[in-house]
């Protein structure tokens, strides 16, 4: 599934990450890899962007940043 | 005998406490100017200690050191070429596996690192442990720990860096990352055929030059070029044949699997100095943010955050305000008893002291809305209103982060503009810095409670807040409109890091509000004194006015009479005479003043733009009063003051009774507001313009579009109301 699917409070492990070059670099770089989990902490009031927490910080995406990444939830 | 002088650049990730540690270390000696030729923040200072000159350098916080963003290019750039004696990498000790991939990166270049383990207490409190001594080892570098915020570690870190500035030891390659076979056997090949083709040329390390020419690294890419000349061919095809391989083999691009090798390596680093397992973040931070954020209730709380930082700039402001305000007058007073009358005196007090005071009045108001602001920075607000806005942002086409400078516009447009830097995308932060001024500035604040104060009377508020609402809109429709023509492209990503929540440091708050305050002061000793003293010889010359009436002849005639008729003593009418006297005599010499505006240089330029200003219902006076506002918007206020003849300071109120004499409308009152909100921005701003979008251009693009709107929405107001029936 896409990490854009997942829930609030729930957590997942990442596939695979899709994407153009600068937002899959950056996407890497800030620690999103393949095999991070990542906890779904919250949806900002009007559902965009998300808030995520990977290798114990907190991060947000846009939702449409979120759905280039697939998942597998756990 | 001149100490010898080290150069210390702080690196880390944004966030980090890099500020607050460079703000110990070097405290009020700091420079704030800019990195040549872009518009990012550079800030440095120069300090004594040990027997040493210690030159530091904040360099830009960034996650990563890919030339994908100015601050990183600017960071990396610094490092490879001014070349500083040390690199401090500062490390959110709390966050240790994201903030080594900066750390690795530092590693991989050829320099002296120094790892700086900060906020050690916050890691400490979460019952993260981390064993220095091992993180030390491994990757071969002194590592301290600090926690910036309470000045703890700090001595020991300068001492560690001229300690490693001094020693002969160069880094060993050992303790790099080590990449996987096939990838080290391209970076082989390729080291192969740069030592071959430009051996001692070669301007970086080899090692890492093969790095980055792998990744496809633009500058490095185009550096070698220039430098091999001939040979550049052979080796970018050498570069393009390993490149295709690893694609070929990992179905990857090489980029992408060195950043994954490098979070693999620090994962293995991670396992072994984390004495305990990072916990799910059950702390603080996470409780105040599910309020601050919270579905239901995270707007209103951000709307009410702004409300109160309004609030208390525009009424806390009030009272230093007046004091400003009374200290001037009182000046004013002072220098009218003690100088002798002559152009010069004339020059000081109208010119000058009216001209610079009528703006310094806002110092207050500024030094307020910027310790807000710096409070929402330091606690990491920032970047949760960001989060709040993005979706309302995004649909103007713009980033979460835009709307600070938006914001910031209703107090100052210079300090918005400089705000945009905060944007990583440069067609965003050029986008942002177009539509900022339509965010009506405080300046433009009392031109609007003259003109509806005289005009709408107990509507003003509403009608002030049309204007602003205007102001809204428009900004959002320029967005719209150039974001899918002249800005057209993806915007850049958002992912943004929402930093945990930080009690502010009182020491980095007021240097923060200081260090904005100051531009807004250099604008009042610069372009506002010019401005000033240029306006006021444009109303003061020619000297010589040939008055349709001998005003003076008036007023002695009726002070003569009034002293020539004697009433009978009983009926004690002398105090009533002496007021109807001076009313007289005020009035004569209001008129008086009034011609003289009209006859003066401004008055013939009045006459010369009156067409321009006509089909919007502005007469010539108004249309004077908005060219000098160019200078700065408060000024309109004080020109309508000198042409509509009533400059009585001892009067409140007689501004807007003139006003409401003279043949202005409510109509015309409305355009002429409209025509403030949106025209050309003041001078300052334009040049900060200038400045930030580092093109003519744009500035010009800027003062054209806006002046253009500003005149058909101030056309469409005026005619389309007279249509209606609005007088």
């Amino acid at each position: 599934m896409l990490l854009s699917e997942m829930k609030e409070g729930e957590s997942c492990r990442i596939t695979r990450i899709g994407g153009n070059g600068a937002l899959r670099r950056r996407i890497l770089e800030m620690g999103l890899l393949k095999d991070s989990e990542i906890y779904v902490e919250k949806y900002a009031p009007l559902k965009d962007p998300v808030e995520l927490i990977v290798k114990g910080y907190h991060v947000s995406l846009r939702v449409t940043e979120a759905a280039q990444i697939r998942v597998e939830k756990i | 005998m001149t100490p010898k002088s080290l150069t210390i650049a702080l690196a880390g990730n944004p966030n980090a406490g890099k500020t607050s540690i460079f703000n110990h270390i070097t405290g009020t000696r700091q420079k704030v100017g800019n990195w040549p030729g872009v518009t990012v923040e550079k800030k440095e200072g120069t300090i004594h200690r040990y027997g040493y000159e210690l030159k530091i350098i904040d360099l830009p916080g960034t996650y990563s050191l890919t030339p994908f963003s100015i601050e990183e290019i600017i960071a990396r750039d610094f490092i490879l070429e001014a070349s500083p004696d040390v690199v401090v990498d500062i490390i959110d000790a709390s966050n240790l596996e994201r903030s080594l991939y900066l750390a690795t990166q530092l590693r991989e270049l050829d320099c002296k690192v120094i790892f700086c383990l900060n906020m050690a207490d916050v890691a400490r409190a979460r019952g993260i442990k981390i064993n220095a001594k091992k993180l030390s080892e491994l990757l071969d570098v002194p590592v301290l720990f600090t926690v910036g915020n309470k000045n703890e570690g700090i001595e020991d870190l300068l001492k560690a860096a001229i300690e490693l500035a001094e020693s002969e030891v160069l880094s060993t390659g050992k303790r790099r990352v080590r990449y996987r076979a096939d990838i080290e056997k391209a970076i082989a090949e390729i080291e192969t055929v740069l030592n071959a083709d430009l051996g001692a040329e070669i301007p970086y390390n080899t090692r890492w030059t093969a790095v980055k020419l792998i990744e496809d690294d633009a500058i490095v890419k185009e550096r070698i070029q220039q430098l091999a000349g001939q040979q550049g061919e052979r080796i970018v095809e050498t570069v393009r044949q390993q490149r295709e391989i690893l694609i070929r083999l990992f179905a990857e691009e090489p980029e992408i699997l060195t950043t994954d090798e490098r979070y693999g390596f620090i994962a293995g680093i991670v396992k072994e100095v984390h004495a305990t397992a990072i916990q799910k973040r059950v702390d603080i931070s996470r409780n105040i943010d599910l309020v601050l954020t919270n579905r239901f209730v995270g707007f209103p709380i951000f709307i009410l955050f702004i409300w109160v930082m309004f609030q208390a700039t525009f009424t806390l402001g009030a009272y230093p305000m007046d004091w400003i305000d009374a200290g001037i007058r009182g000046l004013t007073l002072l220098l009218d008893g003690i100088l002798p009358d002559s152009l010069i005196k004339e020059l000081l007090l109208d010119g000058i002291i009216a001209g610079v005071g009528s703006v310094i009045v806002f110092l207050p108001n500024i030094l307020i809305l910027f310790f807000f602001i710096a409070i929402f920075e330091d606690t990491g607000y920032m970047s949760r209103a960001a989060f709040l806005m993005d979706k309302i942002m995004h649909l103007i086409g713009l980033h979460g982060k835009s709307f600070i400078p938006m914001l910031m516009g209703f107090g100052c447009n210079v300090p918005a503009i400089m705000a945009a830097r905060t944007l990583e995308s440069e067609k965003d932060r050029i986008l942002t810095i177009l539509i900022t001024p339509f965010m009506s500035c405080s300046a433009k604040l009392p031109v609007y409670i003259v003109l509806a104060g005289a005009f709408f009377g107990p509507r003003a508020g509403t009608v002030i807040f049309l204007i602003y609402l205007l102001g809204i809109v428009l900004s959002i429709a320029t967005g719209r409109l150039f974001r899918s023509t002249l800005l057209r492209g993806a915007d850049a990503p958002f992912v943004m890091e929402l930093p945990p929540y930080r009690v502010p440091m009182f020491k980095s708050l007021t240097i923060h509000m200081w260090d904005r305050s100051k531009i807004f002061l250099r604008k009042m000793g610069g372009i506002i004194l010019v401005g000033s003293v240029v306006v006021w010889c444009l109303t003061a010359f020619p000297r010589q006015v040939s008055f349709s009436i001998d005003y003076d002849a008036r007023i002695q005639k009726i002070e003569q009479a009034y002293q020539a008729y004697q009433p009978p003593k009983q009926l004690n009418l002398s105090s009533e005479m002496e007021t109807r006297k001076d009313q007289e005599i005020q009035q004569l010499r209001a008129a008086k003043a009034a011609e003289r505006a009209e006859k003066s240089l401004m008055g013939r330029l009045g006459a010369a733009i009156a067409p321009f200003f006509q089909p919007l219902g502005i007469d010539w006076k108004g249309g004077i009063a908005l060219l000098t506002g160019f200078v700065a918007k408060e000024i309109v206020v004080s020109t309508l003051g000198v042409l509509y003849a009533a400059d009585d300071v001892s009067e409140p109120g007689a501004l807007e009774k003139a006003l409401l004499a003279s043949k202005m409308t409510p109509l015309t009152a409305f355009a002429m507001m409209i025509f403030v909100l949106l025209y050309l921005p003041c001078i300052a701003t334009v040049a900060a313009i200038r400045r930030e979008t580092g093109s003519l251009s744009w500035m010009i693009f800027s003062i054209a579009y806006t002046t253009s709107v500003a005149w058909i929405m101030a056309f469409l107001v005026y005619q389309g109301g007279k249509l209606i029936g609005f007088a």
